[in-house]
């Protein structure tokens, strides 16, 4: 803030608190005579609308007069000022760095701690596991539900199907870097729409054993294999769903299954590393990893 | 009689049944989404019934078309009563109601179709604020040449009010929307970031201070002397109150905005100025009060004047609970829960509609050439929904907001939160009903009123009243 808005604030804010003052000082101190109260209290209005002039009411001039110290006080302390920022060096963004240290030295120990135990350790430790259902509750549950069995587009964490696996590290690396799953949008390449209801079909049936004579089996060979496999059980490097089994990520409706290949999918966990911590994350994979193992 | 000897009744009247027509239909709608909140189901999937469209339509509908209408009724009667002549421009105060209308329509349009600024309270599109505009500059060129043309020298001090609340809307509601449009229904703000808060909330404060607070004083400075028979307590707490409650209201928009990007400094002066706001709003409290001592006993009797002390009441109430949520600590308990909707639900229903519901069962029967309302007994009966439902709401919102409050910073004792978003939520839930229930309650008293209203006036034609002679 340059010099000249510090001294805009500062001028506007004395000002105003002075006029109040004078305000109340002026209309209390001004015993008016009794003839001026009299030609006052003789206006009428519409007939009988009158005014009477009793002074003010001293307890509530005294909470007026009360609240413009109090702030003129507060305006020392606390930044408001302008420029002045207050002989208490207070400013939220101190608050808020004193309060994070405070936390930091209070629970960081016991965190680091649990840090440097495994995974598998802290999935059989009741205190970490208190604390991995607290953080779950509170940045997990929003996508994965409060019972962690997902729901569209959300995945199931209680069950044995993992798109990028289900080992503690893999886990882990799930939640400190987040992970991004991108099933691309292939309306363009299919010639008809009797070509996308036949591959909506074969995928749909895979489970029964791949249909290697319908016409979506070569184009599967072509444009599906890469990522989900010659054998349709998925690739967990790329996030890629296992499409044999009975688990269907966005829906196992023909709509649904359409929707995906036509308009392809795009699935992101976000990154919490940064967010609350490598020691945390590390609790909430030993979590996570508990609910199936 | 000569059309200049006569009050202009006709645009109060109309004025005056539309608040009773948009105040049932702006509750019907909380009441709609008040019971989403316990069963999301009731939107039906339909866009425009959503939450999301609902909310500012009920919010647009209860203050600026029951609030509005209520306002240019009262302020166009009180100031031909006060000025003793006849209302200034016979066609454009016309041209103001219908106006006025056409905006309430355009947004009950606009708005369940998800047509908005997103600025709340000034959610209504570019068009639509224009003539907002032209309407409001009608209103203070009937108003203030009606100033002009009076026939005694002091001006009331209802009309000062009024005054101060017609000035700063116009101030307030130009520079708040001063947006490009890029199509007919779409504008951008040339604000941005936090710039764009801060004028958000130093408008949409103010529009609290004085469209709710100095407009509905304006009212209160005419109907409580009159429906009272008693005068004003202090001429002297009124010129303190009233020059202070103007020049401090300005600066308290940023209490909104506590622990956010705004600079530290701003959010102080919010802070600071919205504790000194203090008094100068009980100034209006107690010179409304005062001027009922003496005729206490006529609480008995007048069911209006239990109207007119409950909502001084709750005005006085609400302006000590709105100061001390502006307290940087207290705000960071209060602020994002339940306890600020029932802060403005204790002022809105508690104070506004109070005192407006007072006022009409005060002026419908004068504006009919009528004695009293059809049934004082119905009077009784919607003072008594009107308290408990807002007693309700009020009550049941400080209990869910505090207690979100601290849920929300619960910790355990490995620092982790006590309690998920979801577990507040579920706490909550009994007292969406209790707040459901309160504004069922209230809104019940607004039939009582409709039917009560459709009685006293059916079958009448009004006659002109006759300026009254200066004293």
């Amino acid at each position: 803030m340059s010099n000249l808005w510090s001294w805009f604030i500062i001028a506007g804010t004395i000002v105003s608190l002075i006029a109040c003052f004078w305000l109340v000082a002026y209309a209390n101190k001004q015993r008016a005579s009794d003839a001026e109260i009299a030609e006052s209290e003789s206006h009428v209005w519409d007939e009988n609308i009158r005014e009477l002039n009793n002074p003010l009411p001293m307890w509530w001039l005294w909470l007026f007069v009360g609240t413009i110290i109090w702030s003129g006080a507060y305006l020392i302390y606390y930044p408001g000022l302008g420029g002045f920022g207050g002989v208490g060096d207070w400013s939220q963004e101190k608050q808020y760095s004193d309060e994070v240290a405070a936390a930091e030295a209070q629970y960081g120990p016991m965190f680091a701690a649990f840090g440097a135990m495994e995974i598998t350790e802290l999935a059989n430790n009741a205190d970490a596991l208190k604390i991995g259902a607290s953080l779950y509750q509170n940045y997990c549950s929003q996508c994965h539900g409060s019972t962690a069995q997902g729901a569209r587009g959300f995945p199931n964490l209680t069950d044995d199907d993992w798109l990028y696996g289900g080992d503690p590290a893999q886990i882990e690396v799930s939640i400190v870097a987040g992970r991004t799953g991108v099933m691309p949008p292939l309306n363009a390449v299919f010639g008809s729409d009797e070509a996308i209801d036949e591959m909506v079909r074969y995928v749909q049936n895979m489970a029964d054993g791949m249909d290697t004579s319908s016409p979506a089996h070569t184009k599967y060979m072509q444009l599906c294999v890469a990522c989900h496999g010659p054998d349709g059980r998925g690739m967990q490097a790329l996030g890629a769903p296992n499409l044999v089994d009975d688990i269907w990520l966005y829906g196992s409706s023909p709509t649904q299954i359409r929707k995906s290949i036509v308009e392809g999918r795009n699935g992101a966990m976000p990154a919490h590393g940064d967010l609350i911590g490598n020691d945390r994350a590390h609790i909430l994979a030993a979590y996570v990893y508990s609910l199936s193992n | 009689m000569a059309n200049s000897s006569s009050y202009n009744d006709k645009v109060v009247r109309q004025f005056a049944i539309m608040t009773v027509v948009w105040g049932v239909v702006g509750m019907l709608v909380g009441l709609i989404i008040a019971a989403q909140l316990i069963w999301p189901a009731l939107n039906f999937d339909l866009p425009f019934l959503t939450y999301s469209r609902l909310r500012p339509l009920h919010t647009n509908a209860v203050i600026f078309a029951f609030g509005g209408c209520a306002l240019f009724s009262t302020a166009y009667y009180v100031v031909q009563r006060t000025c003793h002549v006849r209302l200034a421009f016979d066609k454009l105060a016309a041209f103001t109601f219908w106006g006025w209308q056409l905006v309430i329509l355009l947004a009950a349009i606009t708005l369940p179709l998800g047509i908005t600024q997103g600025k709340e309270y000034a959610e209504l599109e570019w068009p639509i604020d224009l003539l907002i505009a032209v309407v409001w500059v009608s209103f203070a060129v009937v108003f203030f040449v009606t100033i002009g043309r009076r026939r005694v020298k002091h001006i009331y001090v209802a009309n000062w009010f009024y005054s101060a609340f017609i000035i700063t809307v116009a101030v307030l509601h130009i520079f708040n929307n001063l947006a490009i449009p890029v199509s007919m229904f779409k504008s951008y703000e040339i604000y941005t970031g936090v710039v764009d808060g801060m004028m958000q909330w130093w408008y949409g404060h103010n529009a609290v201070g004085f469209f709710l607070t100095a407009g509905f004083l304006g009212m209160m400075y005419y109907f409580v002397p009159k429906q009272a028979n008693r005068p004003i307590y202090s001429y002297r707490l009124s010129v303190v109150h009233f020059w202070a409650l103007i020049a401090i209201y300005m600066w308290a928009g940023p209490h909104h905005l506590h622990y956010t990007s705004l600079p530290n400094w701003a959010q102080s002066l919010g802070m600071v100025f919205s504790i000194i706001l203090l008094a100068p709003s009980w100034g209006g409290m107690i010179n409304g009060i005062m001027t009922l001592s003496g005729a206490w006993h006529k609480l008995r009797t007048d069911p209006i004047i239990k109207f007119m002390i409950v909502a001084l009441s709750f005005y006085g109430m609400s302006t000590f609970e709105g100061p001390m949520m502006s307290i940087k600590t207290v705000n960071a308990l209060s602020h994002y829960t339940d306890w600020t909707i029932g802060h403005v639900h204790s002022g809105a229903l508690g104070w506004v509609a109070m005192m407006t519901i007072g006022t009409l069962y005060s002026l419908i029967p004068r504006l009919y050439n009528k004695e009293r309302m059809y049934s004082i007994k119905l009077i009784d009966v919607h003072f008594w929904t009107s308290t408990i439902g807002v007693v309700l709401y009020a009550v049941s919102m400080w209990i869910a907001g505090i207690t979100q409050g601290l849920m929300w910073r619960a910790l355990n004792d490995d620092g982790t939160l006590t309690y998920s978003f979801i577990e507040s939520l579920k706490f909550t839930y009994p007292y969406y009903g209790i707040r459901l229930l309160g504004g069922l309650v209230f809104f019940s008293g607004m039939i009582v009123m409709s039917y009560n209203v459709y009685m006293t006036v059916r079958k009448t034609r009004p006659e002109p009243v006759a300026v009254v002679q200066p004293a």
